[in-house]
């Protein structure tokens, strides 16, 4: 597979200072490859957010160096890191984090704004996006006409529309019902292995874990564990 | 881009439209006092200078007393003493630079033509008064010399009295009675309308000076004499002629204060309408300071507006915003929302100086120039004020941001 997408070496965040400081990353080595499904677990202050947040470009190191394709981003500024993130990574958060009273299109629009993707283009590609998450027909919705489940599609569709390398997703399913849980899971598995999507996600339950090859477990700013799965799917 | 940004902060300021409104008033109120208030005062301005040149501009007025203010005339402590024909004579013979130079003495006196009555501006002059005051006749002739000097009962009127007289019918050849004395109209004045201080000035009959002197003020005083400077003297010039010539007619010795005063009517005119200026100017800033508290009225609401949206700001920084994204974004609906109070502004400024037009009788002058600041100063209270709040939504954390409830 070549070199790694991720890597992490000797990675630590740390805040606060003297005696109240604190280390949310404690000199973390990590290494996530090209197409790989990672679900993070560990509990609250584990460092698992943290360690997120630097693989999405939202966060930089305190000590240590996080390459993200052979770049070290942890030394970028704030719009490269931006222009990063643009081009190369996903994001699907917890509560969707849609924009209200914004149609379904238009949110999937958005990223692509940003890129200074002209008008008719970025319609065609918010469609394929929309199509891509099974989402045909509800392009006009506002999030508050669609369900959890739903607007969880949007979210993703908008973090697919640009055709990033990496998707970062932030308990995808924490706000959803076991049945809404399963759909998604099967979404972005489906995303994993069609378009080859890199993707790290947080979760706390195990059977959202398990769609995942790979588990990383976090424990003090440490990687407690880190397995393989068994093929379930 | 751009397009889409002004779109977007159209839909938003939409999505609170009383808010906005309401932040908006103070860009309004100011916007709209200041385009009223210069309005009005240029509408003034016109107004007051037309009028001055509807005296007569050019025009040095000679008064009996000594002056008491600007260019008044003297107060009841003193005795007058009254100009006389030897005073107009002098000036006739020795002054240099005059287009015109005309006695006046006036009344007001009940003129009547049949059951009809009305009382009117009766003066007494002579021939070049005409000239002097720039006046023209409509129809008739004006005196003749011989009539002048022999008083002949002859009078031209103006529009109010034929209209009073006469209806639609013509006057010439018609007697009317001034107070005593019965008089032949000879001529018809042009219409002239009212001054800017409320004077009817087409309510006058004219006389012959020795028949107004003999038959209606049964004196021989002249009130006033009208000097018009011709066009290649200013008054500034002619005036301290006229002073010498008076002196030297009157007999005053140089250690004493000349008892007569000249009035310029170029003078009051330029007082008149550099006084409007001031005033204008005054309320100006005023209106100004209407205008800064509005700026801060958009800061405050676009702080406001940028807290509400922290999660949207995470959420557009997440997906690769810029922070000039975020700024711009911010700035041009700081902009388009104080932009959109400037113009409901210059709309309001503009019916409220066109009543005053209507009401006060002035002209209706919207400076296109003025307009342009407005829009043009607004638009900039927009980005000074909105920068801050802006800056502050374009330097947020992301991770913060998707944090904030």
């Amino acid at each position: 597979m070549g070199a790694p997408l991720i890597t992490f070496d000797k990675v630590w965040k740390s805040y606060g200072q003297g005696e109240a400081r604190v280390h949310a990353l404690a000199g973390v080595d990590l290494a996530i490859r090209r197409g790989e499904f990672v679900a993070i677990m560990g509990p609250s202050g584990s460092g698992k957010s943290t360690a997120m947040n630097i693989i999405g470009c939202l966060d930089t190191p305190t000590a240590g160096t996080y390459s993200f394709m052979g770049v070290d981003a942890g030394r970028l500024d704030r719009n490269r890191r931006a222009m990063l993130r643009n081009l190369y990574v996903g994001f699907v958060f917890q509560g969707y984090n849609l924009l209200a009273r914004t149609t379904a299109a238009e949110n999937v629009e958005l990223p692509l704004i940003y890129r200074g993707v002209a008008s008719r283009e970025r319609r065609d590609l918010a469609m394929q996006a929309l199509a891509q998450v099974g989402l045909v027909g509800r392009e006009h919705h506002t999030p508050a006409e669609l369900s959890g489940g739903q607007q969880q599609r949007v979210a993703i569709a908008r973090a697919i529309v640009t055709r990033p390398t990496l998707l970062v997703a932030d308990e995808p399913t924490g706000n959803l019902d076991t049945a809404r849980t399963h759909e998604i899971m099967e979404l972005l598995t489906k995303l994993n292995r069609e378009l080859g999507l890199t993707v790290t996600m947080v979760t706390h339950e195990a059977d959202v874990a398990d769609y995942a090859e790979r588990t990383i477990r976090f424990l003090d700013g440490h990687v407690a564990s880190d397995t393989a799965n068994l093929e379930t799917a | 881009m751009i397009w889409e940004t002004v779109r977007l902060s159209l839909r938003s300021i939409r999505r609170n439209v009383l808010r906005s409104f309401l932040t908006l008033l103070g860009i309004v109120i100011g916007v709209a006092a200041v385009i009223a208030m210069l309005t009005i005062g240029s509408g003034t301005t016109q107004k007051v200078k037309a009028d001055i040149s509807k005296l007569g501009s050019n025009l040095l007025v000679v008064r009996a007393g000594r002056p008491a203010g600007p260019g008044g005339p003297g107060g009841l402590d003193q005795v007058v003493r009254p100009l006389a024909e030897k005073d107009l004579a002098a000036l006739v013979a020795h002054l240099t630079g005059a287009r015109a130079i005309s006695p006046a003495s006036q009344k007001q006196v009940r003129v009547i033509f049949g059951t009809e009555s009305l009382t009117s501006g009766v003066t007494g002059t002579d021939s070049a008064y005409l000239d002097a005051r720039d006046w023209k006749l409509v129809s008739g002739r004006p005196f003749s010399d011989s009539e002048t000097r022999s008083g002949t009962g002859v009078c031209l009127i103006g529009e109010t009295v034929r209209q009073q007289f006469f209806g639609a019918g013509d006057p010439e050849g018609e007697i009317i009675r001034v107070n005593r004395t019965s008089c032949k109209i000879i001529g018809l004045l042009e219409p002239k309308g009212y001054t800017g201080f409320g004077q009817d000035q087409d309510n006058v009959v004219l006389m012959p000076l020795h028949a107004y002197q003999r038959r209606i003020a049964g004196n021989r005083d002249i009130d006033n004499i009208y000097i018009a400077a011709d066009d290649r003297t200013p008054t500034g010039e002619l005036q301290p002629r006229v002073e010498d010539i008076l002196r030297d007619a009157r007999r005053i010795t140089p250690d004493r204060e000349s008892d007569f005063g000249i009035r310029d009517m170029t003078q009051i005119a330029d007082a008149m309408a550099s006084a409007t200026t001031t005033m204008t100017g005054m309320l100006g800033a005023v209106a100004g300071v209407s205008l800064l508290v509005g700026g801060i009225g958009i800061m405050n609401i676009m702080l406001v507006s940028v807290t509400e949206r922290t999660r949207e700001i995470g959420i557009r920084l997440a997906i690769g915003a810029h922070e000039k994204h975020i700024l711009i974004q911010f700035l041009v609906e700081a902009t388009v929302l104080s932009l959109l109070g400037g113009i409901i502004g210059i709309l309001i400024g503009l019916a409220l100086a066109g009543l005053a037009a209507v009401t006060l009788t002035i002209p209706f002058a919207p400076s296109p120039a003025v307009i342009l600041l407005a829009v043009g100063f607004s638009a900039l209270i927009g980005m000074v004020f909105g920068f801050f709040p802006a800056l502050r939504g374009a330097r947020l954390d992301p991770i913060d941001a998707l944090r904030h409830e």
